[in-house]
């Protein structure tokens, strides 16, 4: 999307609503910062795909009138501290202080179109562009200084906002540099980074800044924003997902509920739009009982759910197949098992949000969205508009960790936006429709067959996992957002969504000769699409179980095993970290430690976990007492965010395997709230421990999904050690539950 | 409509709304406070927890012609007239001791409560008195820090 290109890029600074301060010279003499400017190396590497699409410097970086350096970035804040990582990198290679950087989130128009915010790639994307561009900045302010100044750029120095000529007291500021107009150049390699060495910022753990104002109640989210005479709506959804409405009867309603401003039917997208937000939920309630939809498909049941996936799945897709897998194992016994995962949803804690506002032209729209241009893209061809007549503005909601309903409200808000113009039309939706209409990680089988040689050493190995679509995100394709499949004018999803993300990591980061992977691509009974760290957690959780039989079979300690297997000493370093940081663990009856290890995406960070249990001889009640990672991102930008991020992610992937699964029967999904999809409470919170093992000259990997899977997998070989049970279906729940 | 005169962080404010509307709803959408959360409006994950008289309570569900002049205090009350932040609040910012942020709400405001009572709370104490409030992105062990670093902060 290029739409908005130069010339609203090149705005002079003043439009940005500063006021000029003109051309000056300072007479301070910069002496002490003379001996602390960086070497800068050359970098000659490949550029982030976003940069490749946004090549300009001013797509990244402007220059404020009052000397404060401004950073665009397409990614949204999801409360994984994006902005502030984003700052850091700007800010150092700028040689700014870090105080004198704003970081601008994702609006359509702004920032540039990065896509969606996930996969754990906005730090190697977003981040990575900013980095370079910054670079690039620094030179083309020193370039252009020193032609202004008559002299070399080996005579300048750039620090914390200002050029200074060596030896003189002949200063400029960035404003003065470009004459009020914003970068015009393009990112192009060689480009002169700092030497990692001499970072001020980048590896440190810099605070976030916006968790003061979270702490004080100041305006953060989406559901703060509030605008003049904004006025409340709320949807009344289907009573299942091809149930179609067959009756309304409004009559009464305006008797029953004070406030009722509109009735909106429009197919059956049902909608109510009142003075007040209190007033919309009693509104809602009262259209819910009349209301009469047609029966929806039966569901297959959440206790059948695994046959019936095996029942409906296509016929298998080989993705890999190294050696003869077939070949070799026709006259070996061989070892079989299968794991199976139910649907699990994302559970954010606070309901999607979106607001919209027709003002006869333009159709502005406020979303937590993770991805702002492909979310227009879908509501523009919904409304049959053209792209450009529509605004989206990110604003952060409740953490999501993938794609959840922030999209669907957004929509619903847009077209009750027509239906009421020139108000600002507020949808909060409520707890039971955020998690009954989620689309949730889909339900996944694993299974496996491998054999060992007469080393015990893993010879074969295959994998036949069974998935859904990891990403039905909203795009071009209409039918990916909520509200337009009911419209009277329906949109029907087209394409089948993102499906390679089921067998991710199904194929074990492993020296196995002959390894054979294949997918069973079904379309299931339940809305789907990405939830963190996608089809790893299930895969990750399933081989990493299947090393420990292995290993057990083997004879063989389950770490000592995994390291026979590698010869990359970056797995090897997180997996000899986790054995020094339980090695003086001990443990007494009912007790058990358990490992896991992943390297995500098997291209990306590498991570190792241990998990110590225990259970409850009584009811068989499992409980994590502690967790321990050892994680490789490459190179840290945050500390604190990363260590943040990994604890976070113990926690809610303990959350995950020891009581997550969504339920329902023939006729509705049944986890409609907290006590009927419960999540770990603070008495089943483990203590966490994280070391990372920084890699500054390494490439930069995301880390926020990459604690999920192997603590999943830590945890049930940590059952198995306490029990000598082996834990085949998630959640563990009790124990009692899984005996095999 | 009825007007309820409510006493809501030491002022006296009056809303007209009607009787069964819940004080979450009062704080935010009339009186423009954003510290108090919408979660669930089920009185299950504690997201909207306020103070009432000095304890800890949900006010998604609590109409608001029960409250009388019963004393309110959310979030934005915590701070004291000088601009000083409570104690658990210093040491959330402190400790970075959140990822989204959305349920911070319900950790201080019950943390707050629980201090009130007890000021030298265990690790057990605490997680008791959070029990009822839910974090979805794990920052528990965090805010669990971070409550025990404001216990011992003498004032």
């Amino acid at each position: 999307m290029k739409a908005e290109s130069t010339p609203s890029r090149r705005r002079f600074l003043k439009d940005l609503g500063y006021i000029s301060i003109g051309f000056s010279l300072f007479s301070s003499c910069l002496r002490t910062e003379d001996q602390i400017i960086a070497e800068r190396i050359p970098y000659n590497g490949d550029l982030p795909g976003s940069l490749k699409r946004e090549i300009n410097i001013n797509a990244w970086i402007k220059i404020l009138e009052n000397g404060r350096v401004q950073v665009l970035s397409g990614k949204v804040e999801l409360g994984q501290g994006i902005r502030t990582a984003i700052r850091q990198v700007a800010a150092e290679e700028l040689d700014m202080n870090i105080e004198n950087v704003d970081v601008l989130l994702a609006e359509t128009g702004v920032t540039p179109n990065e896509g969606y915010t996930g996969a754990s790639a906005s730090i190697q994307n977003s981040a990575m562009s900013v980095r370079y561009a910054a670079a690039t900045a620094r030179i083309e302010l020193l370039e252009l200084a020193s032609k202004k100044l008559g002299v070399t750029i080996e005579e300048l120095q750039l620090y914390n906002g200002r050029v200074t000529q060596k030896g003189t007291n002949k200063v400029l500021t960035y404003s003065d540099i470009l004459e009020g107009v914003q970068f015009e150049k393009e990112v192009a390699i060689p480009i002169q980074l700092k030497k990692k060495t001499d970072y001020r910022y980048v590896g440190k753990a810099i605070p976030r800044t916006d968790i003061e104002k979270m702490v004080k109640g100041e305006v953060t989210y989406i559901h703060d924003l509030r605008f003049p005479e904004m006025v409340h709506a709320r949807v009344i959804r289907p009573a299942g997902y091809d149930s179609k409405l067959l009756q309304i009867d409004t009559s009464g309603l305006k008797e029953a509920v004070s406030g009722v401003l509109k009735t909106v039917v429009n197919g059956s997208f049902v909608a109510v739009i009142t003075e007040r937000e209190y007033q919309a939920v009693k509104a809602e309630r009262f259209l819910k009982n009349n209301t009469k939809w047609s029966s929806a498909t039966p569901l297959p049941e959440s206790e059948n759910q695994f046959e019936h996936i095996k029942k409906i799945a296509n016929p298998p897709e080989n993705i890999r197949n190294d050696g003869d897998f077939d070949n070799v194992t026709k006259s070996v016994k061989t070892i079989k098992s299968r794991y199976n995962k139910p649907y699990i949803m994302h559970g954010s804690m606070g309901p999607a949000c979106g607001i919209a506002m027709y003002d006869g032209e333009i159709l502005h729209i406020w979303s937590h969205s993770q991805g702002i241009y492909p979310l227009r893209d879908a509501i523009a061809s919904m409304l049959n508009m053209e792209v450009e007549k529509i605004h989206i503005k990110s604003a952060p909601g409740a953490g999501c960790y993938g794609h959840s309903t922030a999209d669907d409200a957004a929509t619903d808000a847009a077209l009750l936006a027509f239906e009421y113009p020139k108000k600002h039309i507020r949808v909060q939706w409520s707890r039971n429709d955020d998690q009954k209409w989620d689309p949730y990680g889909p339900a996944i089988i694993t299974e496996f067959e491998a054999s060992l040689d007469e080393k015990g050493k893993i010879n074969s190995w295959k994998s036949d996992v069974w998935t859904d679509s990891h990403s039905t995100r909203p795009n071009k394709d209409t039918g990916t957002i909520l509200a337009a499949r009911y419209l009277e004018k329906p949109f029907h999803m087209k394409s089948r969504g993102y499906l390679a993300g089921g067998h991710r990591n199904a194929d074990p980061y492993y020296n196995i000769p002959n390894m054979q992977l294949n997918a069973h691509y079904y379309e299931g009974p339940l809305r789907v699409s990405s939830l963190r760290s996608l089809g790893s957690f299930a895969n990750i959780f399933a081989v990493e179980s299947f090393m420990d039989e292995l290993a057990e079979k083997a004879g063989k300690d389950p770490l000592n095993f995994r390291l026979e297997h590698t010869d990359d000493q970056r797995a090897i370093a997180v997996i000899t970290k986790i054995q020094t940081l339980t090695e003086s663990q001990t443990t007494i009856e009912n007790e058990g430690i358990g490992y896991g290890f992943m390297r995500y995406k098997n291209t990306d960070a590498y991570a190792a976990v241990a998990a110590k249990v225990a259970i409850n001889s009584d009811n068989g009640v499992v409980s994590v007492i502690k967790l321990w990672a050892a994680i490789d991102v490459g190179e840290v930008i945050n500390l604190d965010g990363i260590i943040n991020q990994i604890e976070g992610g113990m926690i809610q992937a303990t959350s995950w395997t020891l009581k997550e699964q969504v339920t329902f029967n023939a006729s509705e999904i049944t986890s409609t709230d907290w006590n009927t999809y419960p999540i770990l409470r603070y008495s089943e919170i483990p203590e966490v421990e994280v070391a990372i093992i920084d890699r500054p000259n390494e490439p930069v990997y995301g880390a926020g999904e990459v604690p999920m899977p192997p603590t999943s997998a830590a945890i049930a070989n940590a059952v198995f050690k306490a029990s000598g049970k082996r834990v085949y279906d998630l959640p563990i729940k009790t124990l009692t539950q899984n005996q095999n | 409509m009825p007007k309820y005169t409510l006493n809501i962080n030491t002022s006296q404010k009056t809303v007209e709304t009607e009787p069964d509307t819940p004080l979450l709803y009062v704080l935010r959408d009339y009186l423009e406070l954003s510290g108090p959360k919408f979660g669930c409006g089920l009185s299950q994950c504690g997201a909207c927890t306020v103070l009432i008289d000095g304890s800890s309570r949900t006010s998604c569900m609590l109409p608001v012609s029960n409250i009388g002049q019963a004393e309110i205090t959310t979030l934005e009350g915590l701070e004291n007239p000088s601009g000083k932040l409570h104690a658990v609040q210093e040491a959330i910012i402190k400790e970075q001791a959140a990822q989204c942020g959305y349920c911070l709400n319900g950790m201080v405001m019950a943390a707050v409560s629980l201090l009130n009572k007890n000021p030298n709370p265990d690790e057990r104490e605490i997680k008791n008195a959070l029990e009822m409030n839910l974090c979805r992105c794990g920052a528990h062990t965090r805010i669990i820090r971070a409550i025990k670093i404001a216990a011992n902060t003498k004032d």
